[in-house]
């Protein structure tokens, strides 16, 4: 059997997010072998309210990220709002309150590239709908890993200066509508 | 080799030096937000390369204090976490005032806005001139700044914001006085704080505390680090004495989580408790 060459998926969204991320995971496979890391930028403190709506439809579970949590294929991990979510040898969790990037906190870029640093080329990143340029940095970090860059497509994103800055500083593999990435990620990830 | 796995390289060297060099051991630090502060410090101080940074932090004088004061907890707000505050207030201080004497430790103070804000509920509750704030930071540099308790001006409505959120019985503008587009703490705030230098790497246990406050600091330590931290406070709290950590910070799968209950479900407050054998 070809031996699977990816493990991970890390995915940032921002303004519009929460529709984006509903429709990529209402089309994943549960067999899915990889956990699956999102940052959502937002303004709510509840974290709980934000994974119902997101684990709603979704065919795998959705939970806030807790420090020192391992990360599991199958399921979904949010960064906590207010925090810094990374990823660390394991895989697992780590938590940080550090100064914002990008100007928010939790910030993609600081996902992807511990994320990149532990998954090098074994990990998928995934930039989604939103009005700022968190992400582009860190998909530049997985690109140069030889992972996957997946954009969603600039013109149907609801804000679409966070796909063309990300475009712009690393390029992508795939620019695809929101319909086709849960399906690129089955073929990807379920044996 | 990886650009990024050469500075792992680089990171490992630091770590030895200032282990070697300076006497403070990062090793047991979460590794990829240590790599981040690290990094964040050589953008800061205009290293070109994080070697730069080992030569400068054995050849300069002086230059570890910086290094420290970058490295260490992070600036906080006033009365982050209302909610937290607000269960201090509500459920906390009516069990310290049935003690004699009320010792708090604040743990990782960094510049003091945490200090400054329990003293404001200690004074509020009519508990302050029982109590004794201990305020400990690795860092001398956070030290001084705490002491100073001056914040920029354009913090002070987030800091009023979460001070009456926290069910505070004032206004925060009591507590301080604006000038210069910076606000400063009243420093009868101060007249029960002692600062003092403490590191959770090396240091032992602090006195017969009521109360020990460590928010925000335990999530950059990895799992050996944190159980020290742990048992270094659970041997610094009196029998029914509070922890309050950070709201994404919990005691479950420590080494210390048969020796706390939790105040309330889903808080960071945990009262220690003395289990029959």
């Amino acid at each position: 059997m070809r031996r699977r060459r990816y493990e991970a998926v890390v995915i940032a969204a921002s303004t519009g997010g929460i529709e984006a991320l509903r429709a990529v995971l209402r089309a994943v496979d549960p067999r899915i072998a990889a956990p699956v890391v999102i940052v959502q930028h937002t303004a709510s403190e509840n974290a709980q309210a934000l994974c119902d709506v997101l684990a709603a439809g979704s065919a795998i579970p959705v939970v806030e990220a807790e420090s020192r949590q391992p990360l599991v294929n199958g399921c979904a991990y949010l960064a906590p709002p207010g925090y810094h979510l990374l990823v660390e040898p394991g895989p697992r969790a780590a938590l940080s309150m550090d100064e914002k990037v990008c100007h928010v906190r939790p910030s993609a870029d600081v996902l992807f590239t511990s994320a990149a640093d532990v998954w090098r080329g074994g990990l998928i990143g995934i930039v989604l709908t939103g009005a700022n340029e968190d992400g582009a940095a860190g998909m530049a970090a997985i690109r140069s890993r030889r992972g996957l860059a997946v954009v969603q497509k600039p013109e149907e994103a609801e804000m679409r200066e966070m796909p063309e800055a990300t475009l712009r500083r690393a390029g992508a593999d795939h620019v695809l509508s929101l319909q086709e990435i849960g399906p690129l990620l089955n073929r990807l990830l379920c044996r | 080799m990886h650009p990024s796995d050469l500075q792992d390289v680089e990171i490992t060297l630091f770590r030895e030096a200032l282990r070697m060099r300076h006497g403070y051991d990062f090793s047991g630090y979460a590794p990829a937000s240590f790599k981040r502060r690290v990094l964040a410090l050589q953008a800061a101080v205009g290293a070109g390369s994080l070697t730069q940074l080992i030569e400068r932090l054995l050849h300069e004088e002086g230059f570890v204090r910086e290094v420290i004061a970058r490295l260490s907890v992070p600036v906080s707000e006033m009365f982050r976490d209302p909610r937290v505050f607000g269960l201090l207030r509500s459920e906390v201080m009516p069990v310290l005032a049935t003690w004699p004497v009320i010792n708090v430790w604040q743990a990782g103070c960094a510049h003091g806005e945490e200090v400054y804000s329990l003293a404001i509920v200690l004074r509020e509750c009519g508990l302050y001139d029982r109590a004794h704030i201990f305020a400990t930071d690795f860092s001398d540099e956070a030290l001084t700044r705490a002491e100073e308790g001056i914040y920029p001006l354009h913090d002070a409505r987030t800091y009023s914001d979460n001070y009456l959120k926290a069910g505070g019985t004032g206004s925060l503008s009591d507590w301080f006085i604006a000038r210069y587009q910076r606000i400063k703490l009243d420093e009868s705030l101060r007249r029960r704080v002692t600062f003092a230098n403490h590191n959770l790497v090396s240091d032992g246990v602090f006195g017969e505390m009521q109360l020990i406050v460590c928010r925000n600091v335990l999530i950059y330590f990895g799992d050996e680090l944190q159980d020290r931290a742990l048992r270094l406070f659970r041997d610094s709290l009196v029998h029914g004495g509070f922890l309050c950590l950070g709201s994404k910070e919990s005691l479950a799968y420590t080494a210390v989580d048969q020796d706390f209950e939790r105040l309330a479900p889903g808080s960071p407050i945990y009262r220690r408790v003395i289990r029959a054998p």
